[in-house]
C-alpha cells in the first residue's frame, strides 16, 4: 500500500513540473490523432483476424472478404452459431480428463500418494479395471523408489535399462531401439498389456519418445500414466488450450478464454489445484466470457480452484462457532477478498481501503471447499462464517447474514463503476493498444455499465469503434509466447499430432501455460515479453518450427519461412 | 586514455555485433572504468522448504531428540566408527548433517557463516506464497512486481554488461524480474540462435526493426549471444580440480563460475534446486542415507566445487543460500516433516566472517516453538540480505530493495 502511495506522489509530482506537462500533452495529443486515423481497408481485415483470432491462416483474409469484415466479427462474437472444426473435434476426442469433474480426475489420474489411499482402502479405485491395474502397478514402483531413497528432484520414476534386458529379448530391443516407427511400434502391440507397463517405465527417455511419436492415442495414454497419472491432467490441459487456439473456428472466444483466465489466474501446481484447474475453465470460465460479468466473477468465486488458490477455504472468522470451538484454529484470511477487489473488479486504484479489504474478507467466511484434496466442491460452512454486520465500500451489510453475504459483495463490485472502467481498460489493452485512448475506455465502460456488465455489449463497443481500426493501433502490439506459437502454427497450416511439444515451446519462450504463479496473471501490456532469453527463443523457435524439428508437429516450410516466423514482424500483431 | 577507451569501445561494439569479437575485446567493453573488480553476489534458492533442522542439527537441544525419535540426526560421534552417521560439531551446540562434511573446512577457516532460526516473518505455509515473497523481498505484501535482486542492483553507470545479472534456468525467476535488464539462460552453451546464417539474418532484420523497444532488446540479446559464444568457445576446466556434482544445483553453478571467470561482468547470479519438501521417509535407515541426504551431498557438493574453483575470486563473491520456510520442529507420522517457520541460511565468501552460527537459538521446548509446532524466527531473512546488498554490494539504497523494512545487520561482512 504504502507503495502504491508513493507512486501515486512520484507521478503527481512529475505532472506538476510544467515543461513535462507541455510535452507529455503533446505525446497525448499526437497519440490522439494516431488513434482517429483509420487503417485501409485491407489492413482492417488483418487487424481483426490478428486481433480476434490467433493468427491469420492461408485463405483466411479472402475469407473475411467474402463474408464481409463486419458480419464476420458479428459471427465471431456469436460462438454458439459457428459450427466446431471437426478436426479440432477428433483430436481433442482422447483427452478424457477434459470432459472429467474434479472428483472423477482424482480417481482416474492420483497423485502416487492417493494410489496409496486407494490400496489402503481410503479411497475408491477407478472402475475401470484396466485402470486400476495400471494404477496398482504403479504404486509398487512408486514404493519401490521411495525405499531406494530416489532422486526427489526426478518428477518420473528412474527408467531402470537392466530391467529392460529382462523384459525383452535383444532382437526386441534393437527393434524399439532402431526400427522404423511401424516396427517399433508392433513391437510393442505384440507385448501383453502387463508387459507393456512395464517396458514403458523401463525405457530410456529417447526411446520412449519415440514410441510415443509412432503410437496411436490409446498407447499414448499408457505411456503418459507410467509417466505419473497426475501429470496427465495437466498435459491434457496445455495440449486442448494449444489445440484450440490453432483448431478452433470459435476464435475469438479461445482468445477470451485466454483472457479471462488469465485475468482470474489460478496456478495448477498449488497443491490441490492440479486438479481443479480443468473444471475451473470449462464451467467458470469459458461459459461467460461473453456474457454478463457478475456471472462470471460470481462462477470464479464459487470455484474450488480459486477458493484453493485464494486461501479462502481455509478463512474462519475470528467470532464464527468455529474458531471459538477450536483453539489455535486459522483466523480471518483476505487474500481472496484483497485480490477480488485489487485484481478481480475495481483495480489498485479503484478507490478501496484496507478496511473494505478486510470487511469483504468476513463476508466471505464459510466459503470452502469440501474434501478439497479429493476434488472436492464448494460448500458454504455456516459454522466458519462470520455473521456480524459489515461494511462494504460504503454499502451496510446487516448482521446474520450467511452465503448471501458474500454474494452481496460480488454485487457490489460488480456493478461499481470503477470496475467497469478496469474491465473495460483491460479489454482495451489486450485487443487495441497498450496504453489505450481514454476516449474508448470511457465510451466501453459506458457501455458495461448501460447493460449491467454484458460484456458482448462492451465488446461490440469497441470493436465497432475508430480507434480499433487506427494507425496507432495496426500491428501495436507485441504478441505472447501462445501467440507466437499458435499463429505460427496457423500461418503454415501445421498438422499436429500432439501438442505438448508445442506447450513447451510456449514454456521455453516465458509462458508456462496454467503455471502463472502469481494471481496478476501474465501482463497485458505486451513489452512484458521484450527481454533477451524470450526473444532469442523465439527466433529458436521459428527455426525449429520451419525445419520440422518440433515432435508432434508437420508443416510445409519454404527456405526462409523459419527467417520469415523468427522476423521482427512477425512478433507483433 | 579516455579517448583510447572510447575507441576500443565503439571498435568492439562494431564487432560484437557481428558476432566476431574476442573475448578479451568484448571484457575491455564491459570492464568497470575505475578498474575495481566488482563485487558478485550469487543467491541459490531451495525449493520446498528445507528442513533446516536436520540441515544444521542441533544436538545440544534435548527436544530436537523428543520430537524426532526416528529422523534426528545422532551427536556427534566421539569415534571414527560411526562418524559418517552422526553431526558433525560445529560449536558444541551445532552440528552439520554429515553429507555436508565437505563444508566443515570452509566453517573452519571462517568462509563460511551459519544463520540459524532465519527466514520470512510472514505466517504463511503455502510454498507458492512464501516463496514469493521472500523472492519480492516484501513478505505480506502481494502487489510487489519486482524482486529484491533486481532492486539490489546497484545504479549501472555506463554500459552494463549484457549478462550482468544472470539467472540459471528457462525463465527469469521473480527475484530477478524488474526495471534491470537480466537474462535466464538455461547454460551458456545453448544461449545461441542454432543457425548461424540465420542468426545473421536475424540480427540485421532487428536492427532494421521499426519498434525501438524491439530494437534495443534484440542488441542486448544479440550482444549476450555472441558474448556467451565467445566464453563458450574458450571451454571450460574448474580450476584446482574442483568436481561439480551432476545435478542441477552443481551444473548451474558451474556455468555461474564459467562466467565470473570469463569477466564477462557479472554481478549477480541466481540459481535454484528443488526437492526439498520431505512429507515422507526424510532419511533412510541410516542418517546418512535417503532423500533429504541424498540432495544435501549435492548441495555441499556443489557449493564446495564453486568455492575451490573461483579460487581468489571469493574475495570479491558471497554466496547466500535460503529456503521458503522451515519444517515442523516435530517428525510427522510418515519419517518426514510438515511445513513449518524459521530455517536455516548458509553464507559464503572470501570476506564473510564465517566459523559462527549467527543468530538468537530460540529453543525447542513447547512454549518456545512458533505457533506451537515450529522454530522460532529470529532473524528475518531481509537482515541477512539486506546486508549483503548494502556492505558488500555497497548499495546505499538499502530501503530501497527492502521497502518498509530497516534490516539490522549482523556483521556477516566487510
Amino acid at each position: 500500500m504504502r507503495n502504491r502511495v508513493v507512486l501515486g506522489l512520484t507521478v503527481m509530482l512529475s505532472v506538476a513540473a510544467f515543461p513535462a506537462v507541455a510535452s507529455y500533452a503533446r505525446k497525448r495529443a499526437a497519440e490522439n490523432r494516431g488513434f482517429q486515423n483509420q487503417i485501409a481497408s485491407d489492413q482492417k481485415i488483418m487487424q481483426a483476424l490478428n486481433r480476434l483470432t490467433f493468427g491469420p491462416r492461408p485463405g483466411d483474409v479472402q475469407a473475411v472478404k467474402a463474408v464481409g469484415l463486419k458480419k464476420w466479427i458479428d459471427q465471431q462474437l456469436h460462438p454458439e452459431a459457428i459450427a466446431e472444426n471437426p478436426v479440432l473435434t477428433a483430436k481433442l476426442q482422447t483427452m478424457d480428463t477434459l470432459r472429467m469433474s474434479e472428483r472423477e480426475l482424482v480417481r482416474n489420474y492420483p497423485t502416487p500418494q492417493m494410489v496409496r489411499q486407494m490400496v489402503s482402502g481410503q479411497m475408491p479405485f477407478p472402475s475401470d479395471p484396466d485402470r486400476r491395474l495400471v494404477l496398482t502397478r504403479l504404486v509398487e514402483r512408486f514404493e519401490k523408489r521411495q525405499a531406494a531413497g530416489g532422486d526427489p528432484n526426478q518428477q518420473a520414476p528412474a527408467p531402470d535399462v537392466r530391467k529392460l534386458n529382462e523384459l525383452l529379448t535383444p532382437q526386441q530391443i534393437r527393434t524399439l531401439r532402431q526400427g522404423t516407427a511401424q516396427q517399433r511400434l508392433d513391437a510393442f502391440l505384440a507385448l501383453d498389456n502387463v508387459k507393456q507397463d512395464e517396458v514403458v517405465a523401463a525405457l530410456p527417455a529417447g526411446m520412449r519418445q519415440n514410441l510415443f511419436a509412432a503410437a496411436p492415442p490409446e498407447v499414448r495414454r499408457r505411456i503418459e500414466l507410467a509417466n505419473g497419472p497426475q501429470q496427465v491432467v495437466a498435459r491434457d490441459l496445455m495440449e486442448g488450450k494449444l489445440l484450440r487456439a490453432v483448431y478452433s473456428n470459435r476464435q475469438l472466444e479461445e482468445v477470451l478464454a485466454d483472457f479471462w483466465f488469465n485475468h482470474f489466474n489460478v496456478f495448477l501446481d498449488k497443491g490441490a489445484d492440479r486438479y481443479m484447474v480443468t473444471g475451473y475453465e470449462r464451467d467458470a470460465i469459458r461459459p461467460h466470457v461473453l456474457g454478463k460479468f457478475k456471472d462470471l466473477l460470481e462462477a470464479t468465486a464459487k470455484s474450488p480452484a480459486m477458493l484453493f488458490y485464494l486461501d479462502n477455504w481455509q478463512s474462519v472468522g475470528p467470532n464464527a462457532p468455529q474458531a471459538r470451538g477450536k483453539k489455535g484454529a486459522s483466523g480471518l484470511n483476505e487474500n481472496y477478498g484483497r485480490e477480488l477487489l485489487e485484481l478481480h473488479t475495481l483495480g489498485v486504484d479503484g478507490g478501496y481501503t484496507q478496511k473494505d479489504v478486510t470487511e469483504a474478507a468476513r463476508c466471505f467466511t464459510g466459503w470452502t471447499i469440501q474434501q478439497p484434496q479429493r476434488g472436492g466442491t464448494f460448500v458454504f460452512n455456516r459454522r466458519a462464517h462470520d455473521d456480524g454486520e459489515k461494511t462494504v465500500l460504503g454499502v451496510k451489510i446487516p448482521a446474520g447474514g450467511g452465503i448471501e453475504d458474500g454474494e452481496k459483495v460480488l454485487d457490489i463490485v460488480a456493478r461499481h463503476p470503477a470496475t467497469a472502467r478496469f474491465i473495460s481498460r483491460k479489454l482495451a489493452m489486450r485487443f487495441v493498444a497498450d496504453d489505450p485512448p481514454e476516449a474508448l475506455v470511457k465510451r466501453m465502460a459506458e457501455t458495461f455499465q448501460k447493460t449491467d456488465g454484458d460484456l458482448r455489449a462492451v465488446m461490440k463497443t469497441m470493436l465497432e469503434s475508430r480507434e480499433f481500426f487506427s494507425v496507432a493501433a495496426y500491428q501495436s502490439k507485441m504478441k505472447s509466447p501462445l501467440e507466437v506459437v499458435a499463429s505460427a502454427a496457423r500461418a503454415l497450416n501445421a498438422d499436429i499430432d500432439y501438442a505438448f511439444p508445442l506447450a513447451n515451446q510456449v514454456a521455453q519462450l516465458g509462458e508456462p501455460l496454467y503455471r502463472k504463479q502469481e494471481p496478476t496473471g501474465y501482463s497485458n501490456n505486451s513489452r512484458e515479453w521484450l527481454n533477451s532469453a524470450g526473444l532469442m527463443a523465439r527466433m529458436n523457435f521459428a527455426l525449429q518450427l520451419a525445419d520440422n524439428k518440433i515432435p508432434g508437429v508437420k508443416v510445409n516450410a519454404a527456405d526462409l519461412t523459419g527467417i520469415a516466423l523468427g522476423s521482427p514482424e512477425f512478433q507483433k500483431r | 586514455m579516455p579517448s583510447r577507451r572510447i575507441f576500443l569501445r565503439n571498435s568492439a561494439l562494431a564487432m560484437v555485433g557481428v558476432g566476431s569479437a574476442p573475448l578479451w575485446l568484448q571484457r575491455a567493453l564491459y570492464a568497470d572504468v575505475t578498474g575495481a573488480r566488482k563485487k558478485i553476489l550469487v543467491a541459490i534458492f531451495q525449493r520446498g522448504a528445507a528442513d533446516g533442522l536436520n540441515v544444521v542439527v542441533p544436538h545440544g537441544e534435548r527436544a530436537y531428540y523428543r520430537l524426532r525419535p526416528t529422523i534426528a540426526i545422532p551427536r556427534p560421534a566421539l569415534d571414527a566408527s560411526n562418524r559418517d552417521d552422526a553431526a558433525i560439531d560445529l560449536d558444541g551446540f551445532f552440528g552439520l548433517h554429515p553429507s555436508l562434511a565437505p563444508l566443515k573446512s570452509l566453517y573452519d577457516q571462517n568462509h563460511l557463516a551459519i544463520v540459524d532460526a532465519a527466514g520470512s516473518p510472514d505466517p504463511t505455509r503455502s510454498h507458492f506464497d512464501a516463496q514469493d515473497y521472500m523472492e519480492s523481498g516484501t513478505p505480506g505484501l502481494k502487489a510487489t512486481q519486482d524482486g529484491w535482486m533486481n532492486r539490489a542492483l546497484p545504479a549501472a553507470e555506463g554500459k552494463v554488461s549484457p549478462v550482468r545479472a544472470i539467472a540459471l534456468g528457462q525463465t527469469l525467476p521473480r527475484s530477478m524480474r524488474g526495471v534491470q535488464p537480466a537474462v535466464a539462460l538455461q547454460s551458456i552453451e545453448s544461449f545461441q540462435v542454432r543457425n548461424a546464417d540465420a542468426a545473421k539474418q536475424f540480427e540485421s532484420m532487428y536492427t532494421a526493426a521499426k519498434d525501438p523497444v524491439l530494437r534495443a532488446t534484440a542488441r542486448e540479446t544479440f550482444e549476450a549471444m555472441a558474448m556467451l559464444q565467445a566464453i563458450q568457445r574458450q571451454g571450460y576446466t574448474p580450476s584446482a580440480g574442483a568436481t561439480y556434482p551432476r545435478g542441477r544445483l552443481g551444473q548451474s553453478l558451474q556455468q555461474v563460475a564459467q562466467l565470473i571467470k570469463s569477466d564477462a561482468g557479472v554481478e549477480m547470479a541466481f540459481a535454484d534446486v528443488g526437492g526439498w519438501d520431505h512429507h515422507t521417509n526424510e532419511v533412510g535407515q541410516r542418517p546418512s542415507e535417503g532423500q533429504l541426504p541424498n540432495l544435501l551431498r549435492e548441495f555441499g557438493g556443489a557449493l564446495t566445487a564453486f568455492w575451490k574453483d573461483m579460487g581468489d575470486r571469493m574475495q570479491d563473491i558471497v554466496v547466500v543460500t535460503m529456503s521458503e520456510f522451515g519444517r515442523t520442529a516435530h517428525e510427522n507420522g510418515n519419517r518426514g516433516t510438515d511445513h513449518g517457520h524459521a530455517n536455516c541460511m548458509f553464507v559464503m565468501g572470501g570476506e564473510v566472517k564465517g566459523g559462527k552460527v549467527y543468530g538468537k537459538w530460540p529453543g525447542l521446548e513447547k512454549e518456545q516453538l512458533y505457533e506451537g509446532r515450529d522454530l522460532a524466527l529470529t532473524t528475518d531473512f531481509r537482515d541477512v540480505l539486506g546486508e549483503l546488498v548494502a556492505r558488500h554490494l555497497g548499495n546505499p539504497s538499502v530501503k530501497g530493495v527492502f521497502p518498509g523494512y530497516d534490516p539490522k545487520f549482523l556483521g556477516l561482512v566487510g
